[in-house]
């Protein structure tokens, strides 16, 4: 913190011309600066008042560090110490602080202020680092003058192959406002190089992926979320399999912050759910040290990878969020991690009643990564408007569709059996007079989103499942 | 104007430690074999140890809990007191 810059002996007022009241009491401060010693801060133009020789606080110094947050203020100083502060207009007020009778004849007797634009949201971050008040302690990195700030950001390894937002410090101290959380909490322990990492540096990232500040407590759920046993985010980042994270968002925050769970739900175009999953995994290669081709060894990946976040719908839902099914309250702000790949369609265009459709999801999800493969992976199956209405027509449940689901995928273990098709892929001969169900029970998670036109839902297949692998975890959003 | 930006990276400096000389032979060495706990991982290592008690080595056996993790910290350490060498098998 720079030190306080010292006022001068007597009255002192801050005004700007883009007030009100300022331009109110402008004959007052005339008379003021006839009868007594006066000093007059303008913060948006040293011309204001008029016939007064005013002070220019257009960098707003004064302003800053004296705390004004009211124009107009005036204090009256005493050896070098504030000793009076009147905020907006008040005659009888000014009048005493002045010892001066008389003011403003002809002026109401009372006037409220305006905001000070030291204390102008746009500007106070700006602010804070101009007069050394920030305590963020991630290391600065001062660029050449000639240096390309975009390319200076790949040049050190920060980004995920698309251009960056710069991490300035007030953009940081912005996007901290945001949290209640202070700066140097430790959120999670980040893979795979296990590192402490703190809200400042979720803030640093959050801020390159192009996140903006109230997307930032969704960011840091999805880290914690992520950070987990249960979800493994080591094994993830660095399985051959093409999975990553898949955010998925329930409650009041979706609409608050403006994200997308309906036309092109798992698409490009919505700046939440854009930068939400990109900030993640940002985290993950900038603090944890998770890099492609590092401990990232997929062999494929998939685009997802960038950022894959979304919300569900959950007015347009026959069924309780997917928050609820999970275990949390109706109207609890969350986000559900699970470990996902693409998201695959499902068309169906004809069905009109349930159990056509569900023999149709059900023929789908035998597929998931291989149709003679079963137990091993879950999947989030993604159902669209035009489908979910079929089941609420019908008056089907969630649970009743899973149930039948369930149903529909015991697969005869001789149909699986390595060899079997002519393909070598496959479960071990032993299985061959078993009955086997594709997903193990809770391993098939429902979520609503999409376009309302379009008879298709998704599926999006997951990778190792339970204990040994990955699990999905729910986390509340905290401001 | 002088562009300062935050770093996002965890700033850190990992030690490096000197890797032990390889061993001069294998005779009378205790080699531990890591199985990661892939499927079929065993066959591999299995053909390991007979290869390497031919050689007079003595072979401890090891298993990771799941693959999709790092090995626990526990047995990270077991492995590196009781053994001269290590060999960790990948499988599928």
């Amino acid at each position: 913190m720079t030190s306080l810059p010292p006022l001068p002996e007597g009255l002192v007022a801050f005004v700007k011309r883009d007030c009100p009241t300022c331009l109110l009491v402008e004959p007052v401060l005339l008379q003021l600066a006839k009868q007594a010693p006066l000093t007059v801060f303008s913060q948006d133009d040293p011309e204001f008042p008029d016939g007064v020789d005013s002070v220019d606080d257009s960098s707003l110094e004064k302003s800053w560090h004296h705390q004004i947050d009211t124009v107009p203020t005036l204090l009256r100083v005493k050896d070098g110490v504030e000793v009076e502060r009147r905020l907006g207009w008040h005659r009888e007020e000014w009048q005493a602080t002045s010892g001066i009778d008389g003011l403003g004849p002809g002026l109401p007797d009372w006037r409220p202020g305006c905001g000070s634009l030291s204390v102008d949201p746009n500007l106070t971050s700006e602010l804070a680092v101009r007069f050394g008040a920030s305590t963020l302690r991630s290391r600065r990195v001062e660029l050449a003058e000639a240096e390309d700030e975009m390319e200076a950001m790949f040049d050190r390894g920060w980004s995920d192959g698309l251009p960056l937002v710069a991490p300035t410090e007030a953009r940081v101290l912005a996007m901290l406002e945001a949290t209640t959380r202070s700066a140097d909490e430790t959120v999670a322990v980040v893979p795979p190089d296990l590192v402490d990492c703190t809200v400042e540096k979720i803030a640093i990232n959050a801020v390159m992926a192009g996140c903006k500040p109230e997307y930032l407590p969704v960011v840091i759920a999805a880290l914690e979320a992520a950070c987990t046993d249960e979800f493994n985010m080591h094994g993830l980042l660095a399985t051959t399999m093409p999975a990553g994270p898949v955010i998925i968002v329930n409650g009041p925050i979706r609409r608050r912050i403006g994200m997308n769970s309906g036309n092109n739900v798992f698409g490009q175009g919505n700046r939440a759910n854009s930068t939400i999953g990109r900030a993640l995994q940002l985290v993950i290669r900038n603090v944890g040290g998770g890099r492609p081709g590092e401990v990232d060894r997929a062999a494929h990946g998939n685009p997802g990878k960038l950022s894959f976040c979304f919300a569900e719908d959950e007015e347009g839902s026959p069924w309780e969020p997917l928050s609820v099914t999970l275990g949390k309250d109706a109207g609890v702000d969350t986000v559900t991690l699970f470990p996902g790949e693409g998201p695959r369609c499902i068309v169906d265009q004809i069905s009109r009643d349930p159990d056509s459709l569900a023999r149709s999801f059900a023929v789908n999800l035998r597929t998931l990564h291989h149709p003679k493969l079963a137990l091993a992976f879950d999947c989030m199956l993604a159902i669209g408007p035009e489908h979910s209405r079929i089941f609420r027509q019908a008056g089907w449940s969630k649970q009743r569709l899973l149930d039948r689901l369930g149903e529909l995928l015991q697969i005869p273990g001789s149909e699986l059996v390595r060899g079997a098709d002519g393909i070598a892929e496959g479960l071990p001969a032993g299985v061959k007079g078993a009955t086997l169900p594709k997903f193990l029970p809770g391993g098939l998670l429902l979520v609503h989103c999409g376009g309302g036109a379009g008879l298709f839902s998704a599926m999006i297949g997951g990778w190792v499942r339970g204990s040994l692998g990955s699990q999905p975890v729910i986390r509340e959003i905290r401001p | 104007m002088t562009r300062v930006l935050l770093d996002p990276t965890s700033e850190r400096s990992p030690v490096r430690r000197e890797r032990l000389p390889r061993l001069d032979s294998l005779d009378g060495k205790t080699v531990g074999l890591l199985d990661i706990s892939k499927p079929r991982g065993d066959i591999f290592l299995n053909r390991l140890q007979l290869e390497l008690e031919k050689r007079g080595a003595r072979v401890e056996r090891f298993r990771k809990p799941t693959f999709t993790k790092p090995a626990p910290v526990d047995l990270r350490h077991e492995i590196a007191t009781r053994c001269d060498a290590v060999i960790e098998a990948l499988a599928d």
